[in-house]
């Protein structure tokens, strides 16, 4: 395994090599067209490497870091971690199933899919490959995308430990579903970092309604890589919220691609709290495509040390009367950085577009930085759109009037930084997670006061 | 109670405060009046040790401490309180929330145990009651959509609560109406009592006529000229503040 040290500044060779080693165990190794499909997106990503900088997309997040660790594909790790316990979010008896996974492994004795309504398909990849292989055949076709999108290519060719999710046309589950993905407790041989390579599959039928809570988390200070691709559709008046909470280990690296599809009347609503990983990277690709869809996209990023947080949009508007609101909130201590490129496309025709997008950034340091990037495109009449992006200080006035009251600075400092995440948060409509979330900026409050002292 | 003696304050690289002696007793209502410029809000700033208002010179004693090493909130556990000229909103902090974290943060620092939720609520609406403070006013966030007379209100409602043994009104009588200013005078009023002395800051004479105090100085260019009974106010209101200049230099 030694050889895979001296990867070149785009990681390329040593992909390759380790795919070799990989490709036997990988979910589907017997199953021709997925044999197809991951050499295809293999020679993708042979032919452009990770990204780098010189990619417009990618100006301010580098992955040199990346290309230099000797990542191995964590199908070809030796022993699971068992003995961990994995942090969870919502109650057990307050979830329609949970899938655990430790190091990309299912781990089915903290997984249970109790009140899930008949008819759902919820399964982890390799299970859905031997029990709806045409379904998820169907899904990773409908999509393909791999051209010029070299980490989504990479997550093709790997494509291991994910998820399918489809609720029939019309069913509602109540309950959300919960997806707790611990890494960064084994390595594979010879000690090197694992490279996990997760595919997300939800799709939600016609009128049926679904919440989907994903729990990216790493105890920890070990190096890994996990490169997520989420494939959503929202059917016509269905709808989806999605949860992300983003709690990666301090040297994990972090990038999903996010692609959702959202029809007529669908409601997508998607909110990421990103507290975790050295470097981190939400790479959103929302089309509108039904009348009357509308889409919630929000988030908080709470950053400190050298950690990096990108978070990377594209939201198509390609028919009329279609809705978003985007709102994003993040909170950037010590030299870490925090990056936001939100693109608002209104496409020809897509008149009485409705389209709203911030992003507001509190710098508590001298070191914190942002680059905020907020672009409408619109080739539309009457539409309504609005974007803004602002970067500021706790409030002087605000923090003297606390303190002249007797709250001490600590807790005035707090209590605005509370405040000032509070209307992102409040777009969570899940009372259990925006509680668990608000919990959540205090604990990281409280890391941040430690850290200083 | 209180004592200035040859108070100098800059702020950024002007002087502003060039000598001011200032003496409150115990119970006794002070009022300071002074045209714009002259001092009056850096004064209070300075009691309250805000940053930026940096004492060059003499002492401030509260209670017989120096009030000067003093943070701001250990100042207002001491019992200083500062009402504001201009109350900050505070958006995403409901006002029950924040005056609950007031006082018991006060109350910690005086030694006394803290209120829980219950108790602290039959407190609030007893004293929110007497001041006329709707409770949706206690749900909002901090004076966030409050109409001037109600961000003043919120501000008595905060003294009454805080118990403070000096209480520095800042040009309390800006931006109200009549009405509304008797409401937070007699707020106020209802506040005096033999232990808990009041500096009432103000440009007018207007808020004396509700606020009556046992005496008033006038403070122009930095330093306290001319003191008297509240007969003073009344002469300052008709000749107006011109007629001093020649005594402040």
């Amino acid at each position: 395994m030694n050889s895979m040290i001296g990867a070149t500044a785009t990681g390329v060779p040593s992909w390759l090599r380790s795919h070799e080693d990989a490709q036997a165990r990988l979910p589907g190794a017997d199953r021709p067209w997925l044999c197809e499909r991951r050499a295809e997106a293999l020679a993708a990503f042979a032919a452009s490497g990770l990204p780098t900088r010189r990619n417009e997309a990618w100006k301010y997040t580098d992955l040199k870091a990346l290309g230099s660790v000797p990542l191995m594909p964590a199908v070809t790790m030796p022993e699971p971690a068992t003995a961990c316990p994995v942090p969870t979010v919502l109650a057990d008896d307050d979830v329609a199933a949970r899938l655990v996974f430790v190091d990309g492994r299912v781990r089915p004795d903290l997984s249970h899919s109790r009140d899930l309504p008949a008819g759902v398909v919820f399964a982890d990849l390799t299970a859905g490959l031997s029990r709806h292989e045409a379904l998820l055949e169907h899904c990773l076709g409908h999509r393909n995308g791999i051209t010029g999108r070299s980490l989504l290519a990479l997550n093709t060719a790997f494509m291991d430990g994910g998820f399918m999710l489809r609720v029939p046309r019309g069913v509602r589950i109540a309950k959300p579903i919960e997806i707790d993905r611990l890494s960064g407790q084994a390595r594979g041989s010879d000690g090197a970092p694992l490279a996990h390579h997760p595919r997300i599959i939800v799709w939600i039928e016609d009128g049926a309604e679904a919440t989907v809570l994903e729990n990216w988390a790493g105890g920890g200070d070990a190096v890994y890589f996990n490169n997520a691709v989420a494939d959503v559709w929202v059917g016509n008046a269905a709808r989806l919220r999605h949860y992300r909470l983003q709690d990666e280990g301090a040297a994990a690296f972090h990038v999903t691609t996010l692609r959702a599809e959202v029809g007529r009347d669908g409601d997508y609503e998607t909110f990421s709290f990103s507290t975790g990983a050295r470097l981190s990277r939400l790479d959103a690709d929302i089309g509108l495509a039904g009348t009357g869809a509308h889409v919630g996209f929000g988030g908080v990023f709470m950053m400190r040390g050298r950690q990096h947080c990108d978070t990377t949009s594209v939201i198509d508007h390609h028919v009329p009367h279609t809705a978003c609101r985007e709102v994003f909130k993040g909170v950037i201590d010590g030299n870490a950085r925090g990056v936001f490129q939100g693109r608002l496309v209104v496409h020809p025709g897509a008149d009485k577009t409705d389209g709203q997008q911030s992003c507001r950034t509190l710098l508590l340091s001298d070191g914190a930085e942002i680059d905020a990037k907020p672009e409408l495109e619109i080739y539309a009449d009457d539409v309504k759109c609005s974007h803004g992006a602002t970067a500021g200080q706790l409030d002087d006035n605000a923090l003297f009037f606390l303190r002249a009251r007797g709250i001490d600075e600590r807790t005035a400092r707090r209590l605005l930084i509370e405040a000032f995440l509070a209307d992102a948060l409040d777009q969570i409509s899940l009372p259990a997670l925006r509680t668990r979330l608000t919990e959540r900026v205090e604990e990281w409050m409280r890391d941040r006061r430690e850290e200083h002292e | 109670m209180l004592e200035i003696r040859n108070l100098h304050a800059r702020v950024q690289d002007a002087e502003i405060l060039k000598g001011l002696d200032l003496s409150i007793g115990p119970g006794e209502v002070h009022a300071v009046m002074g045209p714009n410029g002259s001092g009056k809000s850096t004064l209070s700033y300075v009691l309250a040790g805000r940053d930026g208002y940096e004492v060059t010179e003499g002492t401030v004693r509260f209670r017989g401490r120096d009030l000067l090493e003093l943070d701001p909130e250990e100042r207002a556990g001491e019992g200083v309180f500062l009402a504001f000229q201009y109350p900050v909103e505070i958006p995403g902090v409901a006002n029950t929330t924040f005056l609950r974290e007031s006082l018991n943060a006060v109350r910690r620092y005086r030694g006394e145990p803290e209120l829980d939720a219950i108790k602290f609520l039959k407190v609030l609406r007893e004293r929110a009651r007497k001041l006329g403070v709707a409770d949706d006013m206690l749900k909002r966030a901090i004076n966030v959509g409050f109409s001037g007379g109600e961000k003043k209100r919120n501000e008595v409602l905060q003294m009454a609560l805080l118990e403070p043994a000096l209480a520095v009104l800042d040009e309390t009588d800006s931006g109200l109406d009549v009405d509304a200013l008797r409401t937070v005078a007699d707020g106020v009023n209802a506040l005096r009592s033999p232990d808990r002395s009041m500096l009432v800051i103000t440009h007018y004479q207007r808020l004396l006529h509700y606020i009556v105090p046992d005496v008033v100085h006038v403070l122009m260019g930095g330093r306290i000229i001319r003191s008297g009974g509240a007969e003073l106010a009344l002469e300052v209101e008709e000749k107006g503040y011109g007629t001093y200049v020649g005594e402040a230099a």
